[in-house]
């Protein structure tokens, strides 16, 4: 995974509640056996006014020309700001591949369904938990002012806006700092194997039908 | 020292270590892998030669592509076809146990785990689904992981947790005629939210919840993550063990005396606190159907589709105008009086034994009515279809009109060759009615097994309980 470095990028604006996984990327393109190529098919039936399909050449596709991310003055955004709870559903990481297949490297939003919140640490999205009024503060600002940007700083755990305000927002000390490490997790588990090994052996003897088959 | 909580139990037995920045290194008994989000986790081993910790934990099947209809001569659509092969080649490589999709013992993960006894109390038990809540009925701790997380699993035996908060929903009172586990649990979604339980682990209990079978308790647990829980568990009890007994890979002999001791104490102790308590009582709990695109906008079948404007907070009054819009329904149309073009039976919520039988004792003697375009029943897995044709269910659902299928997800998510049309309205027994699940368009409405039966052969909603 990449190291999380500052972005100071376009904020599009989704403003929906409740957005799902499935609404993220829909089931057909969970048939890749790959981790990248999703962004084309990020938001699919909300993005393109046909049905997609693996395989098709998305550039050929009729955008539909009411969704968000089809307006110009959203092109190239890297934070996307949301409504509580986006995330639900399914706990498919195909979903912030997709997101950062696209360009997404910070989601804005009131609250975050717990898989995909987790997911996106993993792939080194920050998902930035704001309260209700200051993410409905943003939805104006960004609506009301073509080309609005936003500074994120995970290190200082900062968003500064274009008028020089900054706000503040939470993020668990573990989370940070895997992210801004860019640190594989599995290799950090390894180095614990010992202890992995010693659970393995109090608990054979305590429950050893747990490891029968 | 005060009781502990069910969930604090399952917690405190698996922690291998404390990290001390807030999150434990939580060892994982049982992992449960399928095609669709393993591929990228077993590459993932490859490229960084890596092996399975212990791979007896695990247990493969194949479930989200795999067609329902004739299958000797395979799956036609090429990338389900790879997707499928990749999960053989993997498990092959990886010496890992895999029921393919020809043996008889493959069907939705989330079923074969509980029937095959690979679902135990006390375990942790994941998968790459969120819908690996369901395995907390046994008094597990069984939660949904994503891609990463399978490959830490995989590699570890182990994944990095936080410790979510407890939450008890407590259901006492008595199930009316026609209420099912299925219903209770989209009352419970109708009450908190689909937000309800995020951070929070759910314990459900209270008479009603000891008073259902043990598959209602996975019902009830499956559709824990549609509450925005990870995980949702019911306490063992007598139901639980008599359920486990004799299966292919439950303990024997002196080890089953030992587990049976072991489980008898995977319950909330008297005076556990829990961060957050839900009661509600069963005997105010209709027969439920959802009318809009998330599990919480439901209504009981006496009622009516909602007027949007009678939402207070503006962002779910936006939401219910866009559910509204497109599920095509108008505020105060009577929930009876909607019909539906499909009836679908399947889904690791709604497939299992006693789904069927319910579904086949409203169908039998009935004809799927004419508007009906398809009724299908997705068994859960290959030994509940041998099962089912032994009791002579299928005949009944045939002679009914409905179609008989092969095990699998199917149009639970219509990633394979099963799906709704654009505007094509489905009485579904699965758990997730968001905007395009069931196919681009499709309309989906939540329900029980016998409330699809009913709707198949009325041809539009109907209380079960007044046919």
């Amino acid at each position: 995974m990449e190291k999380f470095i500052p972005v100071n990028g376009i904020v599009a604006p989704l403003d929906r509640a409740n957005i799902d996984t499935d609404a993220i990327i829909p089931k057909q393109f969970l048939k890749s056996i790959k981790r990248s190529g999703f962004g084309p098919n990020l938001f699919d039936e909300w993005r393109y006014l046909d049905h997609g399909e693996p395989g098709i050449d998305n550039s050929v596709r009729p955008l539909n020309p009411e969704f968000v991310l089809n307006q110009e003055r959203y092109r190239g955004a890297q934070i996307l700001l949301a409504r509580d709870n986006f995330g639900c559903g399914s706990s498919r990481e195909h979903a912030p591949w997709a997101l950062l297949d696209y360009g997404f490297r910070v989601i804005i939003a009131p609250s975050f369904a717990d898989i995909f919140f987790n997911n996106c640490f993993k792939n080194g999205i920050l998902p930035i938990v704001l309260d209700a009024n200051t993410v409905a503060e943003l939805f104006m600002e960004v609506e009301g002012n073509p080309g609005y940007r936003l500074t994120v700083d995970l290190a200082a755990q900062t968003i500064a806006k274009p008028d020089g305000t900054v706000v503040q927002f939470p993020v668990d000390d573990f989370r940070k700092h895997r992210l801004l490490e860019g640190l594989d997790d599995i290799g950090l588990t390894l180095e614990h194997a010992d202890e992995i090994r010693a659970y393995e052996t109090r608990r054979k003897f305590e429950a050893p039908w747990l490891f029968g088959n | 020292m005060p009781g502990r909580t069910l969930y604090e139990k399952l917690w405190d037995a698996h922690v291998v270590r404390d990290n001390g920045d807030g999150t434990s290194l939580l060892y994982i008994d049982r992992h449960l892998v399928h095609e669709v989000t393993s591929p990228q986790a077993f590459e993932g081993l490859r490229l960084a030669a890596r092996k399975p910790w212990r791979v007896s934990a695990n247990l493969a099947t194949p479930d989200h592509n795999v067609p329902t209809t004739d299958r000797s001569k395979g799956i036609d659509d090429p990338v389900s076809r790879l997707q499928v092969q990749t999960l053989d080649n993997n498990c092959a490589t990886f010496g890992i146990t895999e029921f393919k999709m020809d043996d008889p013992r493959q069907g939705i993960v989330h079923v074969i785990g509980p029937e095959q006894g690979a679902t135990l109390p006390g375990m942790t038990v994941v998968c790459g689904d969120s819908h690996t809540s369901t395995h907390g009925a046994f008094g597990a701790l069984a939660f949904g992981i994503g891609t990463s997380e399978v490959e830490h699993v995989l590699a570890t035996q182990c994944l990095v947790q936080k410790q979510s908060k407890s939450m008890l929903i407590s259901i006492d009172g008595t199930l009316g005629a026609g209420v099912t586990a299925k219903d209770l649990v989209l009352a419970v979604i109708g009450e908190i939210g689909t937000a309800g339980g995020t951070g929070y682990a759910i314990e459900f209990g209270g008479k009603a919840i000891r008073g259902l079978s043990i598959e209602g308790r996975m019902t009830v647990c499956n559709m824990a993550i549609e509450a925005g829980a990870r995980a949702g568990m019911v306490a063992v009890d007598d139901k639980t063990i008599e359920y486990i007994k004799g299966r292919p890979y439950a303990p024997a002999g002196a080890q089953w005396e030992q587990a049976i001791a072991a489980w008898r104490e995977l319950h909330s102790d008297p005076g556990a606190v829990f961060d957050r308590v839900v009661r509600l009582d069963a005997g105010n709990i209709k027969p439920q159907v959802t009318w809009g695109t998330s599990p919480e906008m439901v209504a009981p079948v006496n009622g009516t589709v909602p007027d949007p404007e009678s939402f207070e907070d503006p962002v779910r009054r936006e939401s219910a105008r866009h559910a509204l819009a497109y599920m095509g329904l108008d505020p105060g149309t009577p929930m009876s009086a909607i019909a539906p073009d499909k009836v679908f039976i399947g889904s690791c919520t709604n497939s299992r034994i006693e789904d069927l039988r319910a579904a086949a004792a409203v169908v039998k003697g009935r004809r799927v009515a004419d508007n009906i375009k398809l009724a299908m029943v997705v068994p859960g897995s290959g030994l509940v279809k041998q099962q089912a044709e032994a009791e002579g269910l299928d005949r009944i659902f045939a002679e009914a009109g409905f179609e008989w299928r092969e095990p699998g997800c199917s149009m639970c998510l219509a990633m394979n060759a099963d799906r709704l049309e654009a505007g094509e309205r489905c009485a579904s027994t699965s758990n997730r009615n968001f905007e395009g699940r069931q196919g681009k368009g499709g309309r989906t409405h939540l329900v029980s097994p016998i409330m699809a039966a009913a709707a198949a052969v009325t041809g539009h909603f109907v209380d079960v309980s007044e046919l």
